[in-house]
């Protein structure tokens, strides 16, 4: 009996040490479809893209440079600065010779994780099940020349020779339009909209304190990246702070820290944002899609998308957003869904979606 | 004969206290001016040090007692409170006496803000210091004119300065373009600029017309957007057009270029077209079904 843990001990060791040299990038035929997905995805997220690739049907006819970009992303979008972390998958339909399997991808990236369901179909090809994969159509853009002569705004400010009473250049002027607290899975969330009521740019960066009802300040966060942080003029961003583990009534007050910076900017790119509209996605959650078209001659590497839910009354009701991890490539329209609380979608009248953008040669 | 003795040594020290007190005696100007010379008086017989101790300098001076020192203009710069202190064989004596600015030679002149909207009242203030060419802030009241105009066309004002300091507030002109900001203080002139700009579109010229139809496609173009004043918007301000049709809703933020902002928008067969800039909502415009 006094041998009985130790031993135990000593068997779970050795199980552990064996189930970590298991290299997770087998690629041993696949008995089942679940079996396909899920050693593709492995093999992909140890980077060993070759045994990936072992995995595609020789039916789907793509590429191994195509099959790999698709996993790794393109064009300096958020898919290359990010690593899958894992892969959920679920049958949702199985015959003798194919199958359909909805496969959850998890990716870690800069920005936090990012997911991305997939139905994949796979079929059977010599004994072995394989993915059939289905590559992702790049827009041939044809050849041209496309003039960009937007502005820019360029800073000069007081040098130190100055004499003390030689004025600066001025900040720019920003409004906050509109101020809404809300209590959401345990936290009060600030929402509103900003404008840059001036006549250049303005780099924008959103604070909030919430006081008690003591009088004494209890939190203090700022939007982060759920503001679009360089305003042109008269360009009206949507802002969210969100302070988790406080309840709204022991809010007595708010007090609003917006932060401004004249900052040299280009009003190029402009993405225009089509055919929005309030669907039920796949898991049947309430999503706004739409698609996003890059109408400047410049890739954007990271296009994020800022959307804003108003009431019958106007009020900003909840602010929403998601990043791509597709690049917007010139003159082509690229999907997009974010987010909306299922609770809410009844009560929103309007929205509205800006896009702020993240691109590696974009010099301001 | 003892009393004839107190008498006489009362009498030595009497004289002796007379002496040293006739000694240390400053005789020094009401009106000292600073950067103008300075006469300091002096009594008593021997050689003595000066020193004339002001707000950040020091004077020094060998003096022979009796005669006067004079002070150069250039060695006084500070005004303010100054203290003399005469050392000598019979001791240090000491004196207090006030130097006054000299005259006006530099202003500083603050003037904000840099940028504002035409025709905001009050929108434009302007702090002028003024300083003698020691930069002595000149605390007398001194006349300041201040001229703000654009394109040749503007107000001014006198104002007398109080305590070194002279200021007004100014409503912004109704024209756009740079204001010249001028404070005068007798010949001397200090410029600034103060960039007056265009206000918020006025809602009756954000108006939006069909420009182009293509078969994938629409142009829309505003007519040139001015603030109510009638100035010109700038290039650069955000237009945001809203598309509404069957497909759903599609908004571009174009830019303004040129006067005017124009937009590509998805071809409709019935769609309802929105302009607005910033909170400034513009016409609504009907494209397809016949319309």
């Amino acid at each position: 009996m006094k041998f009985t843990l130790p031993l135990l001990f000593a068997i779970l060791t050795v199980a552990l040490i064996a189930a970590g040299t298991i290299h997770g990038s087998s690629t041993a035929p696949a008995s089942t479809p679940e079996g396909a997905v899920q050693s593709m995805f492995a093999n992909a997220k140890a980077h060993n893209f070759k045994g990936a690739y072992s995995y595609v049907a020789p039916s789907s006819n793509v590429d191994f440079r195509t099959f790999q970009q698709d996993l790794q992303g393109r064009d300096g979008s958020l898919r290359t600065y990010s690593q899958l972390e894992g892969a959920d998958t679920r049958v949702l339909h199985e015959s003798d010779h194919d199958a359909l399997v909805r496969t959850e991808l998890k990716y870690s990236t800069a920005v936090g994780a990012f997911y991305d369901t997939r139905d994949l179909k796979v079929v059977k090809d010599e004994g072995a099940w394989k993915i059939d994969w289905s590559s992702e159509k790049e827009a041939a853009v044809p050849p041209q020349v496309i003039p960009v002569n937007y502005l820019r705004w360029d800073v000069i400010r007081r040098s130190a020779d100055d004499d003390w009473g030689a004025q600066n250049v001025e900040g720019p002027h920003i409004r906050i339009l509109s101020m809404n607290p809300a209590e959401h899975d345990g936290a009060v969330i600030i929402m509103g909209e900003v404008e840059n009521e001036d006549t250049v740019p303005a780099f924008v960066s959103m604070g909030a304190v919430l006081v008690g009802k003591n009088g004494q300040d209890i939190a203090s966060e700022s939007s982060f990246d759920k503001v679009s942080h360089v305003l042109l003029p008269k360009e009206i961003s949507p802002y969210r702070i969100d302070f988790p583990g406080i309840k709204l009534a022991n809010v007595k007050s708010v007090r609003m820290k917006p932060d401004t910076t004249l900052v040299p900017a280009s009003a190029d790119p402009v993405i225009g944002v089509l055919h929005q509209r309030i669907e039920k996605d796949a898991k049947g959650r309430t999503v706004l899609k739409g698609e996003l078209m890059n109408e400047s001659g410049q890739i954007v590497n990271i296009p994020h998308v800022l959307a804003t839910f108003y009431d019958n009354n106007g009020r900003v009701i909840w602010v929403s957003d998601g990043y791509l991890d597709h690049a917007l490539l010139p003159q082509t329209a690229q999907p997009f869904a974010v987010d909306l609380r299922d609770e809410l979608a009844a009560n929103v009248h309007s929205y509205r979606v800006t896009v702020n953008q993240y691109s590696l040669e974009h010099q301001e | 004969m003892r009393r004839i003795v107190f008498l006489a040594i009362m009498a030595l020290i009497c004289w002796f206290a007379a002496d040293s007190a006739r000694a240390a005696e400053l005789r020094l100007p009401q009106d000292a001016v600073a950067g103008q010379p300075m006469t300091v008086g002096t009594s008593g017989s021997g050689d003595g040090t000066l020193y004339l101790i002001g707000p950040g300098q020091i004077i020094k001076h060998e003096v022979k007692l009796g005669n006067s020192i004079q002070i150069k203009g250039e060695e006084l710069h500070s005004a303010g409170r100054w203290i003399a202190i005469l050392r000598s064989g019979a001791g240090p004596q000491s004196a207090v006496f006030w130097v006054k600015p000299g005259q006006p030679a530099n202003l500083s002149f603050l003037a904000r803000p840099s940028r504002v909207p035409v025709a905001q009242r009050n929108g434009i203030s302007g702090t002028v210091f003024i300083f003698d060419k020691f930069n002595n802030l000149i605390t007398q009241p001194t006349p300041v004119n201040f001229n703000l105009s654009v394109k040749g066309t503007g107000v001014s004002q006198n104002v007398t300065s109080q305590q070194g300091v002279a200021w007004i507030d100014a409503s912004s002109g109704p024209k756009e373009g740079a204001a010249q900001f001028v404070a005068s203080v007798g010949n001397i002139n200090v410029r600034r600029v103060v960039q007056q700009v265009a206000s918020e579109p006025c809602s009756g010229s954000l108006k939006m017309h069909l420009a182009q139809r293509n078969k994938d496609n629409i142009v829309v173009e505003t007519d040139p957007i001015r603030d109510c004043s009638g100035n010109a918007v700038p290039d650069g301000t955000i237009v945001t057009f809203t598309e509404t049709d069957k497909e759903g809703k599609s908004t571009v933020d174009a830019r303004i270029k040129k006067g005017v902002a124009k937009v590509e928008l998805p071809a409709s067969d019935n769609a309802t077209i929105d302009v607005a800039a910033g909170v400034t909502l513009g016409n609504e415009l009907h494209v397809g079904g016949g319309r």
